[in-house]
This record gives C-alpha cells, sequence and structure tokens, in this order.
C-alpha cells in the first residue's frame, strides 16, 4: 500500500514538472516578432543579464549620455533618456544595476533610426542605470546613480 | 482589449521626434498582491516594433522593468512630413496593437 502511494507520487510529481517544461517553452512561440531574449530578461543577476547581451567586457563611452534624476521619488516610474553619439549605433540596452530582473530594455535600430531613445523605468532601489550601446560589433557602456525613495519592484 | 495608444511624430529639423504612450499593466511577475498574498502574474510588453512608411527603424525587446502605461521616444533620420510611422507591440500573454501617425 505505502509502496503504491509512493508511486503515485513520484508519477504525479514527474507529470508536473513536464507540463511546467511545456508551459514554458510554450511562452516563445506565441508571438511572431523576431525574438525575446528570454535567458537575459530572466536572469536574476546583473554579470548574467550583461552578457546575455554581449557588454560583459563594455568599454566605459564619455559619447553615451544617460538623462535620469539623480533622485527618484517613486521607482516604479524613473525617466531615462539615453543619447549616443557614437557613429553608427546599433542598440542601445537599459539595465537595472540592482534590480531584481536587471535587463530592462534592448533597442535595435536600423533604416535611420538614431541612437536615442527616452523611456520610464522601474528601479528596486538605489543603483546605477546602465547603458550598453552597441556599434559596429562593439560594446560600450556609461551608467548613472540615481537614489530611489519607494521601490518600484514588488514592494 | 487593448486601449488606443498615442502616437505623436514632429519633424525637427532633419530628424523626425516620435512619442509614443501605450496603455498596459506591465506586470513584472515578482509583485505580490497585497489582499491575496499571491504572486501578481507576469504580463508586459515583450517586443515593440516601430516603422516608417513600411521600413522597420526600431525593433525593442522589453522586459518587465518598463513602467506600467509605458511612454517610449526615438528619433528617425531621412523621414519626411507626411510619412507614416506604426507603432506595434505585442506581449507575454500574445495581445498585440499597432497604432499609426503621420509626421507633422
Amino acid at each position: 500500500m505505502n509502496i503504491l502511494r509512493r508511486n503515485v507520487l513520484k508519477g504525479a510529481g514527474a507529470a508536473g514538472a513536464v507540463s511546467v517544461a511545456v508551459a514554458a517553452g510554450l511562452m516563445k512561440p506565441t508571438f511572431a516578432f523576431a525574438g525575446w531574449n528570454k535567458a537575459g530578461f530572466e536572469s536574476k543577476d546583473l554579470g548574467g543579464a550583461m552578457g546575455s547581451i554581449g557588454g560583459s567586457s563594455a568599454a566605459a563611452s564619455g559619447d553615451i549620455s544617460v538623462k535620469a534624476p539623480d533622485i527618484a521619488e517613486n521607482g516604479a516610474v524613473v525617466p531615462v533618456e539615453i543619447t549616443s553619439s557614437i557613429a553608427g549605433t546599433d542598440s542601445i540596452a537599459i539595465v537595472g544595476e540592482k534590480n531584481a530582473l536587471p535587463l530592462i530594455a534592448v533597442f535595435n535600430f536600423s533604416n535611420g533610426g538614431q541612437g536615442y531613445v527616452s523611456t520610464r523605468i522601474k528601479m528596486g532601489s538605489t543603483s546605477n542605470v546602465i547603458a550598453l550601446v552597441k556599434a559596429g560589433g562593439k560594446a560600450y557602456k556609461a551608467h548613472k546613480e540615481v537614489k530611489v525613495t519607494i521601490g518600484g519592484c514588488g514592494g | 482589449m487593448a486601449e488606443p495608444m498615442k502616437i505623436r511624430a514632429s519633424m525637427s529639423g532633419d530628424t523626425t521626434d516620435v512619442k509614443c504612450l501605450m496603455n498596459h499593466p506591465m506586470e513584472t511577475g515578482l509583485r505580490k498582491d497585497a489582499k491575496t498574498g499571491g504572486v501578481v502574474p507576469a504580463h508586459h510588453i515583450t517586443n515593440v516594433t516601430a516603422s516608417v512608411n513600411g521600413k522597420q527603424v526600431l525593433d525593442a525587446e522589453w522586459g518587465g522593468g518598463i513602467s506600467k502605461n509605458p511612454y517610449l521616444a526615438f528619433k528617425v533620420k531621412g523621414a519626411k512630413a507626411g510619412d507614416t510611422v506604426e507603432i506595434k507591440w505585442v506581449d507575454n500573454k500574445g495581445d498585440s496593437n499597432t497604432a499609426e501617425a503621420k509626421i507633422s
């Protein structure tokens, strides 16, 4: 009796794991866009997030301007403006250094799209907003510290 | 399902400034519901594309770190007044929305 019960439990556990895996696998093909950097966006540490967008060895650059408030009262809405004056900027990524999920967004430009983006992001706590710029196959970065008085992630 | 989004595109010298406001809850999947104590499932925009006269100028991937009801502004060179800007987004549940505006 006990052995049977154990087997049933084991079987149920395995089936559960499979269905979770299927659900996770099915998330991706539901949209017909170029793709989504699932590993990067779900990465919980800064190194993993930067690595997933090819920014592990990015060089600091003074040609990138990161505009954000010095102090953000509400971490749920932090306006950020990034301008890259590096010629041939292909993409700009925004990373929140201490966010639970550091990778926030990646913008790829083409056909005259300029190296500029302005948006509003969430920040969990006081930390740097990192801008990673890719131009001509090279990676550059710049950052700006934002003090957050009320966190915008979870809470 | 999805509420309309607002786009404004205007010329400033030889560059077009495009500003866009979208309506989306942008749930990270980490926030807890104060009443039930359960985690609110992730529901956020994953991909945004923008095109001018059908040519893609911006292709963005987003996580839940973008604020609720997202604001997005970008700049394009080579477009002129009267051209059509189209912006489209898709979220992790497969919902999507498209809007277009003429450059003024």
